[in-house]
């Protein structure tokens, strides 16, 4: 792999840019592989790549039934925080939050990680009792945030109306190194390395099928046929019931569409993230100069990836009583997603009932800023039979009541 | 928009009149039952990408709850019918089987 630098820009500009290799190859697949990972999102490439770098596993098979990064990863508003409450969350959250601070370097990709902060707004004194608790909790897991009150939010953020008609801000949870990065990015800078080290990203191949043998995996069924693995990941999000399906277990999840969409660009107005979750609703700004807005996920159980036009109305009106200035603004696009929605709403990195075959999933409405961290713990579960990270993430925390139940964090917004 | 015919009043009542309920004929278990069977019937979802069986109620309506059979890869919907059921009847069943022949209701 030719390493991208500024010496590099100077070369390619000095020849017409006529040296830039392909970022990543485009293999056959092979008859079998020593790991499998259905899902070319962020959370399979991160896992794949920290297989290779931290356990030294390369003969891997990254499998996407459509193109790399074209599902959530691709769709999300890219909100990076780790501001959790509890400690088995805001461990595997601060892990990728720190990896992200470094990832541009460590796979030589820009992901334009930006920490420009995230407040989660209160608007009730419910909610500042609750995001006070949780600044002392961060403060327990070394995370740093603070309570800021009005005044200060208003410093930070001068677009917003502190005393709207419904939910005058009360005050707000600060995490000034929380921030966003490019999504296509992240999916493209794991799947060069990735690459790099051998590993064999397959697009456009439909896993299809789970053969077992004795209860144990021995490979897939796939649009190109079959391919043999002892190790299966199934890392595919919205599509996590019928994987599972495909392997012959149930899961603890229902899918549903989540919708963003974002304005017509506008001068530089808002530098930080801004989550108002009482109201559903939460906005940034590209580097571009469009509004990045989101709010709640549609209720019922959903594979189209187009959500409810309801559900855009209500998020527009939350925001522009948070933000008179947006009124006038036009939307330039809309999109959807499909999220996996786990009973205590957080995620699953686990082993399953088959023998060989691990799962992550869950990550509902809120996995983007987990990736780094998510692929990190996966691959050691992966290679070791254990993580540190993931072990409260197990499936048997559904029979055994032990919930992280983090529905106030990753419920509505991210 | 999504448009369920409510069974209960008859009206085509749109999904901002409606609040789903979830996956519906979910067996439910009792004192005496086993961790597995309890951890089914709490989380365990088929969340399948097609044919749904699925709970609504017409929150902004007469209040009633009724079932729905729906695609949700298509958003199609097949049939309403009373919640009062353990299991679909058969003209529900007959109105998926016209528009999704290799359907099952194993599947
Ligand atoms: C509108 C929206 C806004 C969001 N905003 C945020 C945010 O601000 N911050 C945040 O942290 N998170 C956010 N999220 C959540 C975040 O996007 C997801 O949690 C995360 O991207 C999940 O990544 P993934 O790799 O698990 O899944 P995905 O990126 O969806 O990847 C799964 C892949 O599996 C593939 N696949 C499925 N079935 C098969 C099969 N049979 N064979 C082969 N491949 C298959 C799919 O094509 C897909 O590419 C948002 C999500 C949405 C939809
Ligand atoms: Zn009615």
């Amino acid at each position: 792999m030719r390493r991208y630098s500024a010496f590099a820009i100077a070369r390619e500009a000095a020849r017409y840019h006529q040296g830039w290799e392909r970022a990543w190859a485009s293999p056959e697949p092979k008859k079998s592989y020593d790991a499998i990972i259905v899902g070319a999102g962020g959370h399979g490439l991160a896992t794949a790549f920290y297989l290779g770098k931290n356990f030294g596993i390369t003969n891997v098979a990254v499998i996407e039934k459509g193109w790399l990064g074209g599902g959530n990863t691709g769709r999300n508003t890219t909100i990076i925080r780790s501001n959790y409450l509890q400690d088995a969350s805001a461990a595997i959250y601060e892990k990728a939050r720190g990896l992200y601070e470094t990832m541009s370097q460590d796979l030589n990709y820009n992901v334009m990680f930006s920490p420009r902060g995230v407040i989660m707004l209160a608007q009730t004194h419910h909610e500042v009792r609750g995001y006070q608790r949780t600044a002392h909790a961060n403060a327990l897991q070394g995370v740093k945030t603070e309570f800021i009150s009005p005044a200060r939010v208003k410093e930070i953020v001068p677009i917003i109306n502190l005393d709207g008609p419904r939910y005058p801000v009360l005050g707000g949870l600060w995490q000034a190194r929380g921030g966003t990065a490019r999504h296509d990015a992240v999916a493209w800078g794991y799947a060069r390395a990735c690459s790099d080290m051998g590993m064999d990203i397959i697009q456009k191949t439909e896993v299809t099928g789970v053969r077992k043998e004795n209860g144990a995996v021995v490979g897939v069924e796939t649009s190109r046929g079959f391919i043999g693995t002892k190790k299966l990941g199934i890392v595919v999000a919205g599509h996590s019931g019928v994987l599972a399906d495909m392997a012959g277990f149930r899961l603890p999840i229902e899918s549903v569409a989540l919708q963003a969409l974002v304005s017509e660009p506008i001068k530089p107005c808002m530098d930080c993230v801004v989550m108002a979750n009482t109201v559903h609703g939460y906005m940034s700004q590209s580097d571009k100069g469009e509004m990045v807005i989101g709010g709640g996920a549609d209720g019922y159980n959903n594979y189209t990836q187009r959500g409810s036009f309801h559900h855009i109305e209500e998020t527009v009106r939350a925001l522009v009583e948070t933000f008179p200035m947006i009124s006038r603004l036009k939307q330039l696009r809309q999109w959807g997603g499909i999220v996996d929605m786990t009973g205590d709403r957080s995620p699953i990195l686990s082993k399953t009932p088959v023998e060989g075959v691990f799962i992550n999933c869950g990550w509902g409405t809120g996995g983007f800023k987990a990736i780094p961290g998510s692929g990190w713990g996966f691959a050691e579960l992966m290679a070791r039979g254990y993580s540190p990270l993931t072990a409260e993430f197990g499936l048997n925390r559904f029979k055994e009541g032990r919930f992280i139940d983090e529905s106030v964090a990753a419920g509505v917004a991210h | 928009m999504l448009i369920l015919e409510c069974p209960c009043c008859g009206v085509m009542a749109d999904e901002t009149e409606l609040a789903p309920g979830g996956e519906a004929h979910l067996k439910r278990y009792g004192p005496g039952s086993s961790d597995e069977e309890f951890e089914g019937y709490l989380f365990h979802r088929v969340n399948p990408k097609g044919v749904h069986f699925e709970r609504w109620r017409h929150a902004n309506g007469c209040g009633k709850w009724f079932l729905a059979a729906r695609c949700t890869n298509t958003l199609e919907v097949f049939a309403t019918y009373s919640a009062q059921t353990p299991e679909p009847p058969q003209h529900v069943i007959d109105a998926i089987a016209a528009r999704r022949p290799n359907w099952s209701i194993e599947a």
